[in-house]
């Protein structure tokens, strides 16, 4: 760290300068934000390039990732259970780090976290060539039980039986659920002593009530809580940093935000670990600064880029399997940029476009998941600058300010990939995703497995006859999704009832409300193929091939049907319909905590999975061929290019699809427009039209095939090569093989 | 084997035999007599390669010429493409028309060689311009000028004319035909004070002679209504469709132009005084 003398060290100068009144009486971000940001509405000719200091510390990282690579893991502490104060300081560079704090003793170094599950631990620790502490293996087998355990112990058969099948997948039984932000800012605004007065009132109230199992619950975990905080801020004292007080500095600012994350990731290997929606809060501070003349933009962008360097070596241990599922090490350090506010004024800063100016400063990156809200409404000169950084680096991820703005209000953050929450009143208990497809598999051949043969659901008829009638697969179709929504929320259930006892995100809540919305998230993956497959059996004949035992395993397709994702009705109908019907039955089940049903459609890499553990399909997919990713129409059957597959997908109603839907769209630049400033302008253009046209979400990557392929056979010539997949991105040359030919062989939009 | 089937209307009445001009010249009010059909190859939403910004593009079937480096040969043939409405391919274009007037851009006729069906054309721009308020643009070589209508031009905002040689013998080398037609109906656009943006294809050791591109240069730069010149790479990509309809593709050797090929050609059309990209 180097010694520059915090400048302001007292809560009496902390706020100088600040406007407003409400935020200072009750723990309200939103409110200061709303007070204090002044939008900037120009371009992005003052950003500045990183400084020595800056491409030394990164420098030395970058000498460290192929080893990562080539070994899974750069190294592992097995002997300390992780915990917020568990490791004592570690640095990149201690003479240089500007922001401070790692999740264990030393960068890259990851912690092993058993409360989800000790063999998640066990099998994570034996494929990267380590064996398990004995002591810490006792622990977590004979005295103490974790998510996992409890998890099994309440599944039923019907759900084991599911789980493996691989009609319910990627579920958060065995693994910390994440998808939870904790508001982050609140420790930088308040320091953390005044949130734990916040906290112990709240304590006090639930102390008051009557204990039902609500109440204990509440008093238990606001315990916990305030517990939590207490060693976030010892964890920070060993840094040097007394955070007991608000942050004072620009620098103070960022960095004490970072501590109130750090701990979350200390502390969780959440799925998903977002970090929220923090420029236009930390831009208030820069600002302050700036304007004072004790920061100049140099040192600002150079906060903002030391801040994303942590950020970008966020790390957990995780196994061979999960990685099958979501490929590449991610994180989801989602950062949430730009938008709208209520009161119309952008909620663009500085700070937006310095964080978007990392990806040039320190090359592009898939982490943090840099997530701009968007909206036609955003000024030209960022809108602009957010177009060509997307050209350029294939790292940002879009989605849209005016659909989230109604429902979640203008302080939301995407947890993840497309899950929208306000940031510190709300959470979600993520449920993955159910195969939409194989369950239509599952109707046709009356519940038994189209792979195995195995009975997994019963008390269904198999559909008969060698041509399948339409109107009778989509009657078996209609209970077949009935059953699964039933045993999904089911599962669902159990899962978090257990996550929030035995893996309960202490600090994460800590930065929330006393009173919290939370969202039961659930998910399809599969959908076009099963819109398609609809489309099939109605507009096509299709003919059943049946084995000896007259279970279906292949399909013959004769003539042709309009296909999902050419801005066609009668077949984007069939993808409307399946969101809103499986949303409808998933209302129909009672949740853990009276969490509100949402869904999402959203696969991130699994599709790859979900496509090999489903077999052959109506509408002429092969079995095992992969999955489209998110909401994407199958590869190669949108033939009007990618506006007329975005609109298509822009007709999924995201009423019934509140936790998000997906798009990726892989373009060549050439396809984008002959000049470079051409491209930025149309895509500007495009991504104003997607969002006018209701469209959600869209990940851009802009591309040229050879450079995959130059990838794929020179990994170590492109190792900040980024690509964005379903929701998030990833750095291309880490995804398995059989992935990376999934990306290639995905329709490339090109001219022609 | 997921054929899209939104455009493909079958065609109730022939094709209209003997349009007069004056018919032609009145589209919207013809189509309330019988209604207009024309053969279309595909359609395509597309992004800054078809005119300014986000396009609804339309591509006719069948083209009077033969380039050798052609790489849509699956247009040439009218009696390849679908039979179509007009009111059809309005009715697909209007699925588009918000989301092009958020993002910018038009609607362009493409081919093949739109002035190929004359009359079905002329329909498609005027409906496109005035039904949907969209700009309009035509891509076409200019050998079948003379078959637009004045009405027709009055509708299209924006030419992107090929001129592909300007020795009119590796014009026909290139392309089988006359050089003429298209230098005649660029002369008759400039009189018209259309927009046009010239589009030349560099080929090496086919159109690259500097020689040749001065002469295109020079020629483009006199009319006065040519706000654009695209230098487009020739490339290879279109290959694998003149072997699926087994037909040689005699430019199989031929370098793909390197960056420095494009940009010296882009200095002959600047120093001309055009912008060229």
């Amino acid at each position: 760290m180097t010694a520059t003398p915090w400048e302001k060290t007292t809560d009496g100068t902390a706020w100088e300068g600040f406007g407003g009144g409400l935020w200072r009486d009750a723990i309200d971000v939103r409110d200061f934000v709303q007070h204090n940001h002044v939008p900037y509405e120009g371009d992005s000719s003052f950003l500045t390039g990183p400084t020595e200091r800056t491409t030394a510390v990164w420098r030395k990282l970058l000498g460290m990732f192929p080893d990562e690579r080539n070994r899974g893991i750069y190294d592992v502490d097995t002997h300390t259970p992780s915990r917020i104060d568990a490791f004592a300081p570690g640095y990149i560079d201690e003479e240089r780090d500007l922001i401070v704090g790692l999740q264990t003793d030393a960068p890259l170094k990851r912690a092993i976290m058993p409360n989800g599950g000790w063999r998640m631990v066990e099998s994570a620790l034996a494929a990267y060539g380590y064996e398990p502490d004995p002591a810490v293996r006792e622990i977590y087998t004979r005295l103490r039980k974790t998510h996992n355990d409890g998890v099994f112990d309440a599944y039923t058969p019907e759900i084991r039986a599911c789980r493996s099948a691989g009609i319910i997948t990627g579920l958060p039984d065995a693994y910390g659920r994440g998808r939870i932000i904790g508001d982050y800012r609140r420790v930088a605004l308040y320091g953390v002593d005044r949130l734990i007065e916040d906290k112990q009132a709240a304590k006090a109230g639930a102390d008051a009530q009557w204990p039902t199992e609500d109440v204990i619950r509440e008093r238990e975990e606001t315990a916990e809580q305030i517990k939590a905080l207490c060693e976030l801020k010892a964890m920070a004292a060993t840094y040097g940093h007394d955070i007991s007080r608000p942050a004072a500095t620009g620098r103070e600012a960022v960095q004490w935000l970072y501590f109130g994350y750090l701990a979350a990731v200390k502390e969780q290997n959440g799925a998903a670990m977002s970090i929220g929606r923090i420029d236009a809060f930390l831009d208030i501070y820069l600002r302050r600064d700036i304007e004072s003349g004790i920061l100049d933009e140099q040192q600002a962008q150079e906060l903002i880029d030391d801040f994303v360097i942590k950020l970008r070596i966020v790390r957990f241990l995780r196994t061979p399997e999960y990685n099958e599922l979501y490929s590449g090490d991610p994180t989801w350090v989602t950062w949430s940029l730009a938008g709208i506010g209520e009161d119309g004024r952008p909620l663009v800063s500085r700070t937006t476009f310095r964080a978007l100016q990392t990806l040039y400063n320190l090359g592009p990156a898939p982490e943090p998941n840099l997530t701009v809200f968007w909206s036609p409404g955003l000024p030209r000169g960022f809108k602009e600058f957010a177009s060509r950084v997307a050209i350029d680096t294939s790292a940002l991820q879009f989605e849209s300010d005016d659909l989230m703005r109604p429902k979640y209000g203008d302080d939301t953050a995407i947890a993840c990939c497309v899950s929208a929450m306000a940031v510190g009143k709300q959470m979600q208990f993520f449920g993955a995703r159910v195969n939409v497809a194989k369950a239509l598999l599952y109707a046709i051949n009356g519940g038994r497995d189209e792979l195995t043969g195995k009975t997994v659901v019963a008390g269904f008829e198999p559909v008969e006859g060698e041509y399948l009638d339409y109107a009778t697969v989509a009657e078996r179709y209609d209970a077949m999704l009935e059953w699964l929504a039933e045993t999904y929320v089911h599962a669902l259930d159990v899962i978090h009832y257990m996550h929030d006892k035995y893996a309960y995100e202490r600090i994460e809540m800590a930065l929330h409300d006393r009173t919290v919305l939370r969202t039961m998230a659930c998910g399809i993956a599969g959908l076009s193929v099963a819109a398609d497959s609809l489309s099939a059996l109605k507009y096509a004949r299709v003919r059943a091939i049946r084995d000896e035992t007259g279970l279906v395993t292949g399909y013959e397709t004769e003539g042709t049907y309009p296909a999902y994702g050419n801005n066609d009705d009668r077949a984007d109908r069939f993808a409307e319909d399946i969101v809103h019907a499986f949303m409808q039955k998933v209302r129909k089940h009672p949740t853990y905590r009276g969490a509100v049903h949402t869904q999402s459609v959203l696969t991130i890499t699994s599709n790859v999975v979900y496509g090999r553990k489903t077999g052959a399909t109506p509408d002429g997919r092969p079995a095992g061929a992969p999955f489209a990713p998110g909401a994407n129409p199958m590869n190669g059957r949108d033939e009007h290019g990618y506006i007329a597959a975005a609109l298509s997908v822009a007709k999924l109603p995201y009423d019934d699809a509140e936790d998000g839907i997906s798009l990726t769209n892989t373009i060549t630049p050439d396809a984008l427009g002959r000049t470079g400033r051409e491209r930025i302008e149309n895509l500007t253009g495009v991504l104003d039209g997607y969002v006018a046209g209701g469209g959600f979400h869209m990940n851009v990557n802009v591309l040229d095939r050879a450079t995959l392929e130059d990838a794929m056979q020179h990994p170590e010539k492109h190792p900040q090569l980024t690509i964005r997949v379903s929701g998030y991105a990833v750095n291309f040359v880490r995804l398995t093989r059989e992935q990376q030919l999934d990306v290639i062989n995905r329709t490339f939009h090109g001219a022609l | 084997m997921a054929v899209p089937l939104g455009t493909e209307i079958p065609v109730r009445t022939p094709p209209l035999p003997g349009v007069t001009a004056q018919e032609a010249a009145t589209p919207a009010a013809a189509v309330q007599h019988r209604p207009v059909a024309g053969s279309v190859h595909s359609w395509d939403l597309s992004t800054g390669v078809d005119g300014p910004g986000t396009r609804f593009v339309t591509f006719l079937a069948g083209c009077p010429l033969a380039c050798l480096y052609c790489h849509n040969p699956d247009t040439w043939k009218m009696r390849d493409g679908k039979r179509v409405l007009a009111d059809a391919m309005v009715a697909e274009a209007a699925k588009y028309e918000a989301f092009i007037r958020a993002a910018g851009g038009g609607a362009t006729l493409s081919g093949g060689e739109p002035l190929l069906q004359p009359v079905f054309a002329g329909e498609l721009l005027h409906r496109f311009k005035h039904e949907l308020g969209l700009h309009t643009a035509l891509d076409t070589s200019g050998y079948l000028g003379a078959r637009a209508t004045d009405a027709l031009l009055r509708d299209t905002d924006l030419v992107l004319l090929d001129i592909k040689s300007w020795h009119p013998g590796l014009y026909k080398r290139l392309t089988g035909q006359r050089l003429r037609p298209t230098l005649d109906f660029a002369r008759r656009l400039a009189r018209l004070d259309t927009e046009v943006w010239v589009r030349f294809v560099l080929v090496p050791g086919l159109t690259d002679d500097p020689a040749n591109i001065e002469g295109v240069a020079t020629f483009a730069a006199s009319l006065g209504n040519v706000t654009r010149v695209d230098v487009l790479p020739f490339h290879k990509l279109g290959a694998s469709k003149w072997d699926r309809l087994g037909m040689d593709f005699t430019l199989r050797d031929t370098p793909t132009p390197t960056a420095s090929e494009l940009a010296t050609a882009r200095e002959i059309f600047a120093g001309a005084g055009l912008t060229a990209v």
